[in-house]
């Protein structure tokens, strides 16, 4: 693989070049565990107070601060529990699993820092279906870490202190990135999101009981915010993008890869062209446009290279930078194709629950298919807005949801912007009768 | 075809231990069940649902949600490629064509001689190693048309080294008796003992109840306050 990261500054893939760095003794060689040993001499709200102060963004798409996500847990109802999110599966998004392969300690260290802080009481570590390497990787580093003290009873010899993380994993469903759905999935129930309010599972959660769900990534930044100081992570990036990130850059460019940038200050035009990243696009062709944050962001175009990769100023720009996956087309992609691959993922994926996801994915789905068939009807196009407003009312961004969870209208931002900027490429394949 | 074999049922009582409610086990007994047989037999729901007292409909109902689980027999290997975006822009059509030209079978079927199961799948987070594939659940990156054949050919001679489709990771959660943290049941009420620390703090600084409001209140500046006498009284 050739996922590298940049050498300026690493906070969560320093260990990735090392071949040992997954390895208890690997780990601890190169500074782990020593997060939660500072932790442990530290008081709980301490712990917490210092994640506010890193103003660490979530980093599994939806990009919520995560110490104040962590401050809805109501005060008297116990237990309280940890889930957490390595069901990575957006398309174009590829960080978690380097993270749970190749770093495994950093995040267990970083689950056991968050149940200190927060009176989490029990961790399940939901890791996805598919990832049979991530799986071992977790399950040899949690045996070691049991074996030797740091996870289960008395955690590092502290009388007060025990925690177990109990490994689980998924069995192929997108859905279950969505944090109710995975708690339905870590139930044993068919992953499904569940109605809204309430709105934060840490509130209402797992079992019914108060649960924070935390991404992969943002639970392994835990151990340097606690070493460091929440002050350094925040003096890293810009002010709402604070710490760094890793994107993964994937498609049309010549070196695809993993980096981990500072948060905010590097820009698209950066990480798509320069050398130290992926290097430009293919010899001989230029940018048509490139995804910012996952299958489900809207289309950014050349002029929006000089954007920083920064939440605020993606968001305002009509897009997001979700979960760090940048997909790169070229002149030689047919838009059409490429939305109509976009879509058939989230018809796909439909868990079925809601209708006008159900429905209407499937229907976009259908419709493209029989455009790129070259049997598509003259009112095709028009129905396309159509369906997509029925799903996603306004067809703007941030979208309105007509469902419970995002996964429906994700579905209309391809369309949205495809047919927008690319509307001939639509008609060329028109048949003439219908047009 | 099976019900849990003695060594699986062990097992699958270990884990349900794992978990404060026993339903929470059972995708990871699915996934018992399909490492044993290769698939998700009808005898195996039955047997999971008793181990669960939960009914067989109820087991069924979660095991059809999930693409993993085979409810029918497959391949020794289920070869899926990925048709992701990322992978779609480098060439996933074109070796999905050929995998389905040279095997000579229809995306979702098997092989004659019941080695391989062919499928395209969702995006398997391998994005920046396009165009990519698994051969149960094990990465082949940037795959060309010739890696596939040569693929093949390892799998038909068995000299992939890759385990018949149902097991997934080489390495078991295992967690010794006396190094458990404790399971902790939705019924329990109970306070975790360690935030019993943040109350030592804020007795020594005569303050009220800090902890009920710092994990409440997202406001800086009490918080604040409350950070620097608690660090100052260390």
């Amino acid at each position: 693989m050739n996922a590298s990261a940049s050498q300026d500054l690493r906070i969560i893939t320093s260990r990735f070049d090392n071949p040992e760095g997954h390895s208890l003794a690997g780990y601890i060689q190169s500074g782990g565990y020593s997060g939660l040993r500072r932790a442990l001499e530290m008081t709980p709200n301490q712990v917490h107070e210092e994640v506010r102060e890193a103003s660490l963004l979530g980093r599994g798409g939806a990009g919520f601060p995560a110490g104040v996500k962590w401050g809805f847990c109501p005060s008297e109802v116990w237990p309280r529990y940890l889930v957490v999110n390595g069901d990575e599966s957006e398309p174009g998004t590829y960080k978690d699993r380097l993270l749970m392969e190749r770093d495994p300690h950093q995040l267990i260290e970083g689950c056991l820092i968050a149940c200190y802080a927060l009176g989490l009481q029990q961790c399940f570590l939901y890791v996805r279906g598919e990832m049979a390497h991530a799986q071992e990787r977790l399950a040899a580093a949690l045996n070691e870490a049991y074996e030797a003290g740091y996870v289960g009873a008395n955690v590092l010899g502290a009388q007060d202190f025990s925690v177990d993380i109990t490994l689980h994993w998924g069995a192929g469903a997108y859905i279950v990135g969505e944090e109710t759905a995975l708690i339905e999935s870590l139930e044993g129930n068919r992953g499904m999101p569940r109605l809204k309010p309430p709105y934060f599972p840490a509130s209402i959660g797992l079992y019914g009981k108060p649960t924070i769900v935390n991404n992969v990534e943002t639970l392994s930044n835990l151990p340097w915010i606690i070493v460091n100081g929440g002050k350094s992570f925040a003096a890293i990036g810009v002010k709402a993008s604070t710490g760094t990130r890793v994107f993964a850059v994937s498609g049309h460019v010549a070196y695809p890869g993993v980096f981990e940038v500072p948060f905010g200050t590097t820009t698209f035009r950066e990480i798509i062209f320069d050398s130290r990243y992926a290097g430009g696009l293919r010899a001989g062709h230029s940018l048509k446009a490139f995804i910012p944050g996952g299958a489900s962001a809207p289309w950014f175009f050349e002029e929006h290279l000089d954007l920083p990769l920064e939440k605020t100023a993606v968001d305002e720009a009509g897009s997001m930078l979700g979960s760090g996956a940048i997909v790169v087309m070229d002149d030689t992609t047919d838009a059409v194709a490429a939305c109509h691959n976009l879509v058939r993922f989230f018809a796909r994926e439909s868990c079925g629950k809601c209708t006008p996801c159900r429905e209407g994915t499937s229907w976009l789905e259908k419709i493209l298919s029989r455009i790129l068939a070259g049997q598509g009807r003259s009112q095709d196009l028009d129905l396309l807005l159509d369906v997509c407003d029925n799903i996603s009312p306004g067809i703007q961004w941030p979208p309105r949801q007509t469902t419970i969870c995002p996964l429906g209208p994700s579905a209309v931002s391809p369309i949205a912007s495809a047919l927008e900027r690319f509307r001939s490429e639509f008609e060329a394949y028109l048949p003439e009768v219908a047009l | 075809m099976a019900r849990l074999t003695p060594g699986n049922i062990t097992l699958a009582q270990e884990i349900i231990t794992r978990y404060p409610v026993a339903r929470s086990a059972l995708i990871p007994l699915l996934h018992l069940a399909q490492e044993q047989d290769g698939y998700v037999s009808s005898d195996a729901m039955v047997h999971i649902a008793e181990l669960l007292d939960i009914t067989p409909a109820e087991v069924m109902g979660t095991c059809s949600f999930y693409e993993m689980f085979k409810r029918e027999p497959v391949g020794e290997y289920m070869v899926n490629i990925c048709h992701g975006i990322s992978c779609h822009l480098l060439g996933a059509s074109e070796l999905i064509h050929h995998a389905v030209q040279t095997l000579g079978i229809k995306l979702g079927d098997t092989t004659e001689d019941g080695k391989i199961t062919l499928e395209a799948v969702e995006c398997i987070a391998a994005c920046t190693e396009a165009p990519c594939l698994q051969v149960n659940y094990r990465y082949r990156d940037k795959v060309s048309t010739t890696d596939f054949d040569q693929l093949i050919d390892r799998l038909r001679t068995g000299t992939a080294s890759i385990a018949p489709h149902g097991k997934l990771a080489r390495t078991r959660q295992h967690i010794a008796s006396q190094r458990r943290g404790g399971v902790s049941s939705p019924e329990g009420q109970t306070e975790p003992a360690w935030l019993a620390r943040n109350s030592v703090a804020d007795t020594d600084i005569n303050s009220t109840d800090v902890s009920s409001t710092a994990d409440r209140d997202n406001d800086a500046s009490d918080n604040s306050v409350e950070h620097n006498i608690s660090s100052s009284s260390l």
